[in-house]
């Protein structure tokens, strides 16, 4: 990460939020294009070594995204987001979630609700996300499934996490 | 201060109280009796003991009756999942973001040529 770009990654466990705040140095409209135009999503929505790739996209509202994540094995991991409300090029909300490679949302696993808001810095763009879980045992439910894999339990972490909680 | 609107079978809601995160961090160093973990709070018992049950239920104690002395103890497990979750999110929208930065140089670069 560019050094002087503000990033702020805040968890509200009593809300069950997440709340990402990051600056871009390019103007606010570029910046909007590259979160709503799935040409450009493609470009950069996946975290490395991930890639996007889409396979329908709808930016309207009562419209979705459906998308693939992609690993460098060729593993997919398809979701899909309905956008709620969308206001160019200031705001937009949209429902996160898992789906199949149909498009059809996996109604088992609970949705997020994302609040995306644009604003200008100077000549920088700012952008805030607030990730919504329905309850504490929704974003439970997400935890427990990102880490089925198994939880490596070091104590390093914990001594990590307890300085914090201190 | 109790709160306990939010459903009690959550880690998060546990942890979202000043009182709860002091009893935990206690914890870390060793099991302990409910009557030592009450005592640097100067609460009652039974408000203290609410506690407790919070973040029993939340799975990230366990205690035991021995005699008349209930010892608890910490789970670490799920104390550690739930911060190595948030860690790797955070990983996450970093990564994607220094894409997106990527992305914004060239789009500019683009923009400057044409």
């Amino acid at each position: 990460m560019k050094a002087d770009l503000q990033f702020d990654f805040l968890v509200d466990e009593e809300k069950s939020t997440i709340t990402i705040k990051r600056e871009f140095a390019a103007k606010r409209q570029l910046v909007w294009d590259c979160h709503t135009k799935s040409e450009l999503l493609d470009r950069w929505f996946a975290p490395k070594p991930l890639t996007t790739r889409t396979k329908s996209m709808d930016f309207s509202e009562g419209g979705h995204w459906h998308y693939a994540m992609v690993e460098p094995n060729g593993q997919e991991y398809w979701g899909r987001v309905d956008y709620q409300t969308i206001h160019p090029i200031d705001n937009y909300t949209s429902l996160d979630g898992f789906s199949d490679d149909t498009g059809t949302v996996n109604p088992e696993l609970p949705r997020s609700k994302w609040n995306v808001t644009f604003s200008d810095v100077k000549t920088h763009t700012l952008v805030e996300t607030v990730v919504s879980y329905t309850s504490p045992e929704a974003l439970q439910q997400v935890i427990k499934m990102g880490l089925k894999e198994g939880l490596t339990s070091t104590l390093e972490r914990l001594d990590e996490l307890l300085l914090i909680l201190n | 201060m109790e709160n306990y609107s939010a459903p009690l079978n959550d880690v998060f809601h546990a942890l979202a109280d000043p009182t709860r995160r002091s009893v935990i961090a206690r914890l870390g160093s060793g099991s302990a009796s409910i009557k030592e973990l009450a005592e640097p709070f100067g609460l009652g018992l039974p408000s203290f003991l609410k506690h407790i049950k919070v973040l029993e239920s939340s799975g990230l104690i366990a205690s035991q009756k021995v005699g008349r002395v209930r010892t608890c103890k910490l789970r670490r497990g799920n104390l550690i999942a739930a911060q190595k979750w948030f860690d790797e999110q955070r990983a996450a929208w970093e990564s994607r973001y220094e894409n997106l930065d990527n992305l914004l140089t060239t789009l500019k670069g683009e923009e400057d040529e044409s």
